[in-house]
């Protein structure tokens, strides 16, 4: 049962680098969105897990995407902060259910899900982008790069989390 | 102690997220100031496999323009060399060429960060250095970063970090190209003093003022200028030749020179 979660979550790593760098990189759309899906790995890792195993794996996670994107450390920070207030947002979108047992996404509301997927998504966007440009003078453009970021990673991410879901 | 220890192990998450945190601004930071890091980038042996892989794979899509493309750039060679009478400069012996180019292939191209950069498929075995000009047949697109054995990552001109001496062809004034990040097909030249006459459709070439870019390689043409009240120097947007979207071929030029030009330079401001 171990085994198969840890090899669950290192195909899902090696399968989200692939798809983000090989695809998501380069689809440029309008001109300057790259939608961000690896997050999903985030949503999908198992909750009840050690937690600074789950902080180490998506730094590794993030730190991987930067290297082959040239980004120094800054996909790395994002992915890490967010393994690290995930427990808040869960709190925030679930309330104390999901600390239960038996709790999993699939007894939660769809208003719950995509609820906790917008936090998850928007607060990576913005820290991943004020980190990118860093710089005060331009928060419009950090601001306009969260949004429309975001609103595709969310889109693709909801439809990924749908197509993958597990069959209960 | 006992006290301390436990204190440290019930918040051990936290003092891993700040280790972890440290870590990455320190990685981050410290590549804002200059170069990126040494290792970190996709030209490592790993990364530069994999796009070698995948850019091999894209080029095969695009074969076809690109063989337009490089008629195209021979029609504008052979032309060139019609209409010239001298051809002393094209017989020179190779050691006294100033520059050289070395043709390589872009493996990896992104236009949406603040920071982009290329890989290309040349490295150090192919005689590429740190602070080379990579040009295509159209004009100028970004300056070596990092190489290593096989690979180079090249800082594009759409990265905000990006400064390339510039001017306005027919005349001298030189400023320079960078970019604020917003639009991948413009760029702004900046430093130009308002006293130098400039009109939309004015090309814009690579000033002679930097020991990377050989002078006169076109950037772009200015679709538009304004002179804010403030200052003194006119804000150019300069639309580029390149489409940055679309970027397979490109030439490296090693400038043979460049080492004399530096080591005389820096001779002149240890005297001061």
């Amino acid at each position: 049962m171990l085994n198969n979660q840890i090899s669950i979550n290192v195909t899902r790593f090696i399968l989200l680098v692939l798809v983000q760098v090989w695809i998501f990189n380069n689809l440029n759309l309008l001109g300057y969105i790259n939608p961000m899906v690896y997050v999903l790995f985030l949503y999908w890792y198992p909750l009840r897990q050690n937690r600074s195993v789950f902080l180490l794996v998506s730094f590794a996670l993030g730190f991987v995407i930067d290297i082959f994107s040239d980004t120094m450390a800054i996909h790395a920070i994002s992915a890490m902060t967010m393994a690290y207030i995930r427990p808040l947002l869960l709190r925030f979108c679930y309330g104390n259910n999901y600390e239960f047992q038996g709790f999993s996404y699939t007894n939660t509301t769809r208003l719950q899900r995509i609820t906790f997927m917008i936090l998850l998504i928007v607060i990576h966007h913005l820290i991943f982008f004020s980190l990118e440009i860093l710089s005060f003078s331009h928060f419009v453009l950090i601001l306009k790069k969260v949004l429309f970021t975001s609103g595709i990673s969310l889109l693709l991410c909801l439809l990924f989390s749908s197509l993958f879901a597990k069959p209960t | 102690m006992q006290r301390i220890i436990n204190f440290i192990l019930s918040r051990r998450n936290t003092f891993l997220y700040l280790l972890l945190l440290f870590l990455g601004m320190l990685l981050t930071i410290q590549s804002h100031s200059y170069h990126q890091s040494k290792y970190f980038n996709s030209a490592n042996w790993l990364s530069g496999q994999f796009y070698s892989i995948s850019g091999g794979i894209a080029a095969y899509f695009d074969l076809k323009t690109e063989n337009e493309k490089l008629l195209e750039e021979n029609r504008l060679l052979y032309e060139m060399l019609g209409s010239r009478e001298e051809m002393d400069s094209l017989l020179l012996p190779e050691e006294f060429r100033v520059y050289e180019y070395i043709p390589a292939r872009v493996n990896k191209n992104s236009i949406t960060s603040y920071r982009n950069y290329l890989t290309i498929n040349r490295g150090e075995t192919h005689g590429i250095e740190q602070d080379m000009a990579v040009v295509t047949p159209l004009g100028v697109l970004g300056i070596v970063e990092n190489t290593s054995q096989g690979f180079a990552t090249v800082q594009s001109i759409l990265n905000d970090r990006s400064s390339i001496n510039a001017t306005i062809k027919g005349r001298n004034q030189i400023g320079s190209i960078k970019w604020d990040g917003e639009d991948f097909t413009l760029v702004q030249l900046t430093d130009i003093p308002k006293l130098v006459p400039i009109q939309k459709s004015d090309t814009i070439v690579t000033g002679g003022m930097s020991s990377i870019f050989p002078p006169n390689i076109p950037i772009g043409v200015v679709v538009d200028y304004e002179l804010p009240k403030e200052t003194s120097f006119y804000d150019i947007q300069v639309r580029l030749f390149n489409d940055m979207s679309n970027i397979r071929n490109v030439y490296v030029i090693r400038n043979n020179q460049r080492e004399e030009i530096l080591n005389l330079q820096s001779q002149t401001e240890d005297v001061e």
